[in-house]
């Protein structure tokens, strides 16, 4: 693993792309954790003298307020920390539980292997939106349902990443030689299989992380995710969108940061795919 | 006489992870036309890096210096389409793999044919019907039908006749085979020995021979260079070089081939230590670690290959060269 | 196979047969294992040498046949019983650095066998106990934390022994263990296996295409040729004086030691098809320079031509008198 680790940091750092890409996330982060301490606003604070007023530095509204006057730094800041909590949250059960389902089923192989598979083959043919609205009808909007939905996104192409990654390790000598040590299944899908297709799975775990946050935006933006007074980028987003013609910086504030920080997210995903590449393994 | 190839001073470099590893040092060496010469050496000798340099396939990878002559031409650092005019049709390269260096989706006739029309500007009937015939020079049983199967299709030994016998499409000056046996098993290795053998009096071509099996080299090759972390430490006619090494690594070399022959032993003879890693520095001699005989001055001080030959040796038997400050007496 | 002594007996395969597809790659195989002996294997590629090491360990699954260990048959014995025996039944395999896992230090890939059958239980035991094995093979104990990739072909076969004898096996199958290392440092890593067999007593298969590697461990050789054993001799009288057509060919191929080679022409074989060989009469007839009629009609069944010396020939007698 160090040896994987070390390799893979150096060639990180010789790629300006994926460097610059992780300095602006590790900023976009810095600012929505600490950057409402700069700002006199609250997020949720009406300021009835400023409605929709444009962003201006000087003013006590850098942003500029929405139609509601609220600050839309502040707020912008409250929909990116939603956001990338849920991005990061989702992605880590999706990492968890799309490793394990997928080892499981690419080591084993066999019936256990068709059946999981199958499973997994009926979800991705699901469409998602059509569920996700069903379910809000019935159980009306809700926060678990937002995170249940997000969730289903990541771990399907992860299990299936991973399962790839297991067939291919399983026919390698060392499988062959723990087994006949004695190892049981359990323990060499542990130690074995898993430790050994890490890679690619660390590059694609960064690549789910926007693919959830866009999700969980695009569900926010129908109105089925976030609520109010809560924010996230994409119920500010929707609201932006609603604004456009006449006060287009409550659309442009949000919508830039999302943008901009999908692309890091991308940009570093593919800068840590090349990094892990030539690996030994 | 111009020797169909000539190696002056070759320097191979690697770069890896930031560091220099330097695969081949100032390696010098000629080939007569119509010789056999055999490169014996272990992993890490470069013994492979100094041919895929001449032939310029490590451009871009490798770090390159010297002089490569191929007759009358500077092949080392030639530009592509220098090279391709010479590469395929009168320099050409058996590889230790039949299986990765013959193109999978191509039929066999394809691939022979191809090297006559692409380099001796043959029509692909001219050059299907000259396939048919080298099949049937190489021995492959079932000529005509072979020309229409994949590789896949054919044993490990038929592909590397296949190799061989496209090697020899355009008539070559020289042909480099490395490690042509390594992969076969030892009753397939028999027969491409013969039938490199009966090929090169046939045809008279030059061939290098480049094999860790010092066994294989024996049966096919005039003269031997022994090489050793990126040098020659020893050269020599091959029945001279074998039947009495100057250098310790050879001679030591020797004993360790197990053989079936001869009285049967308690325990193998072996050499302590294990080869030079590429690129490993060294001060002195480099097979100081392991040698028997090593003493202090070969840990400060680099032997240099000189020229043995006894002194009147008639002009047509080869140079005997070591690179040892304590060779073995002769 | 009748008239032999059972007693001895450490592994007994009777009967097996692997078939992967529609292809047999193991037919018939049947031989006796004794304890403390060490048995070569000898076969080119094709000849199922390396399946049968697998078959036996049950790493490749034998649809027919049996193999006993000490009496039990480890073909239909349950999965944990399986995974008991395991501890007496190691092996190592050809590609040094590829039978070791690259995100395991080799202490602990070594450690990996103490782990499993949970003998000791603290972690400073396991480590003096890796420790002592490493040494052992000529390996340094200062090396535990390292990892594979760091270590030369030589050194990771060394690595691969340590962890295959820390349990005291008492059978080590040895599948080309020597093939893909050079040929100077071959001799260490054979004289460590002979130097452990001796210290614990152990059995060996050595499996291997290298003829004159194999002549200088083993008592007793099995040939191989296509999925069947086609001889079986002490190695004396393998070397001497080989019945089968095949392995007189086999020893005929082997090339002369470099200070006595010469021009002079070695008897060749004809090129084997690149089909399958046969599946009735004996497979090997197609190359054969004494095959006859019934070779066709039937595969040959391995018979006793001499005391402990066994072929698989329709004319081993014939073959016996006249001699090679």
């Amino acid at each position: 693993m160090r040896a994987l680790a070390g390799d893979a940091a150096r060639r990180l750092r010789s790629n300006p792309g994926a460097v610059c890409a992780l300095a602006a996330i590790l900023c976009m982060v810095a600012l929505a954790l600490i950057g409402p301490w700069f700002s006199p606003n609250g997020s949720d604070a009406l300021d009835w003298s400023h409605v929709a007023s444009s962003p201006a530095l000087q003013s006590a509204h850098w942003f500029g307020t929405d139609r509601l006057g609220r600050d839309l730094y502040a707020r912008t800041l409250e929909g990116a920390r939603v956001s990338m909590a849920i991005g990061l949250v989702a992605s880590a059960v999706s990492l968890v539980f799309g490793i394990g389902y997928g080892a499981i089923a690419g080591y084993v192989g066999g019936r256990t292997d068709q059946l999981m598979m199958r499973i997994i083959e009926i979800l991705s043919g699901l469409p998602l939106i059509f569920f996700v609205i069903f379910l809000t009808v019935i159980f009306g909007r809700s926060e678990y349902l937002l995170f249940l939905s997000v969730g289903a996104v990541g771990w399907l192409t992860m299990a299936r990443i991973v399962r790839g990654q297991a067939l291919s390790i399983r026919r390698r000598e060392f499988i062959e030689a723990a087994i006949a040590s004695g190892a049981g299944t359990a323990r060499i899908i542990a130690r074995h299989v898993i430790p050994n297709v890490i890679g690619p799975v660390i590059v694609y775990a960064t690549l789910t992380v926007p693919q959830i946050i866009m999700f969980e935006s695009f569900l926010s933006f129908l109105g089925l995710g976030i609520q109010e007074p809560h924010a996230s980028l994409g119920t500010l987003i929707a609201e932006g969108a609603g604004e456009m013609e006449a006060a287009p910086w409550i659309l442009l504030v949000p919508g830039g940061f999302l943008a901009l920080l999908l692309l890091s997210l991308n940009l570093f995903g593919d800068g840590l795919r090349d990094a892990f590449d030539v690996k030994e393994g | 006489m111009v020797p169909a190839l000539r190696i002056e001073d070759l320097r191979v470099e690697f770069t890896q992870r930031g560091a220099r590893i330097p695969a081949v040092r100032d390696v010098s060496m000629d080939v007569a036309h119509g010789e056999c010469v055999g490169i014996v050496g272990e992993s890490g000798s470069g013994k492979t890096q100094v041919f895929m340099a001449a032939m310029g396939l490590n451009a871009g990878q490798a770090a390159v210096g010297g002089r490569v002559r191929f007759g009358v031409a500077d092949i080392l650092g030639a530009g592509p389409s220098e090279l391709n005019r010479v590469r395929g049709s009168k320099l050409t390269m058996i590889f230790q793999d039949p299986m990765t260096s013959l193109t999978p989706h191509l039929k066999i006739g394809v691939q022979l044919a191809e090297v006559l029309v692409c380099h001796a500007g043959k029509s692909w009937s001219e050059a299907r019907a000259a396939a048919r015939r080298m099949l049937e020079r190489v021995r492959v049983p079932e000529a005509a039908r072979r020309l229409t199967q994949y590789p896949h299709e054919l044993s490990g030994g038929l592909r590397q006749r296949v190799m061989i016998g496209m090697s020899l499409m355009c008539e070559p000056t020289l042909v480099i085979a490395d490690e042509p046996t390594t992969a076969l098993d030892v009753t397939v290795q028999a027969q491409i020995i013969d039938l490199l053998r009966s090929l090169r009096a046939e045809a008279g071509m030059a061939l290098v021979l480049i094999s860790h099996d010092l066994a294989v080299v024996a049966g096919l090759a005039d003269r031997i260079l022994v090489m050793y972390a990126g040098r020659i430490v020893e050269s020599g006619g091959a029945g001279a070089l074998f039947r009495h090494a100057l250098h310790p690594y050879t001679a030591e070399l020797l004993k360790c081939i197990p053989s079936i022959f001869g009285p049967q032993l308690a325990r193998l003879p072996t050499l302590t230590g294990q080869p030079p890693r590429p690129g490993e520095a060294f001060v002195g001699c480099a097979f100081a670690p392991r040698c028997p005989r090593a003493a202090p001055r070969c840990w400060t001080e680099r032997p240099l290959l000189q020229d043995v030959s006894a002194a009147g040796a008639e002009r047509h038997t080869a140079a005997r060269r070591v690179a040892c400050h304590f060779p073995l007496s002769t | 196979m009748s008239g032999l002594d059972t007693n001895d007996s450490l592994l007994r395969v009777t009967d097996l047969r692997v078939r992967f597809g529609t292809r047999t790659v193991l037919c018939d195989v049947s031989f006796d294992l004794f304890a403390g002996e060490t048995l070569g294997l000898v076969g080119e590629s094709g000849s199922g040498k390396s399946t049968l090491a697998r078959a036996i360990l049950r790493l490749v699954h034998a649809d027919r046949g049996a193999v006993l260990w000490r009496g039990q048959d480890l073909l239909t014995c349950d999965a944990a019983a399986l995974r008991r025996l395991r501890r007496d039944l190691q092996i190592v395999f050809q590609d040094p650095l590829a039978s070791l896992n690259p995100r395991m230090t080799i202490g602990e890939s070594i450690a990996e066998p103490l782990r499993i059958f949970a003998g000791e239980s603290t972690a400073r035991q396991i480590e003096e106990h890796v420790a002592g094995m490493l040494e052992r093979v000529g390996l340094d104990a200062g090396m535990l934390d390292r990892y594979p990739h760091e270590f030369s072909g030589g050194q990771c076969q060394r690595v691969g022994i340590a962890r295959a004898m820390i349990l005291l096996p008492k059978l080590l199958i040895c599948d080309e263990p020597v093939s893909s290392l050079d040929v100077s440092i071959q001799g260490q890593i054979v004289n460590l296996l002979l130097d452990l067999q001796r210290d614990t007593g152990a059995a060996m298969l050595f499996i291997s295409h290298n003829l004159a590697v194999v002549r200088h461990l083993s008592h007793r050789i099995l040939v191989m040729y296509a999925g069947r054993i086609v001889e079986i001799a002490a190695r004396d009288d393998l070397f001497a004086a080989p019945v089968h057509p095949y392995t007189r060919a086999l020893l005929a191929a082997v090339p002369p030691p470099p200070a006595e080679a010469s021009v002079r022409s070695v008897p060749v074989l004809t090129e084997a098809p690149a089909t399958e060989p046969p599946t009735i009469g004996c497979a090997y007839r197609d190359r054969c320079a004494y095959a006859v009629a019934v070779c066709a009609a039937s595969a040959p069944a391995l018979e006793a031509a001499a005391t402990g010396h066994w072929v698989a020939c329709h004319r081993s007698r014939e073959l016996l008198s006249f001699g090679s």
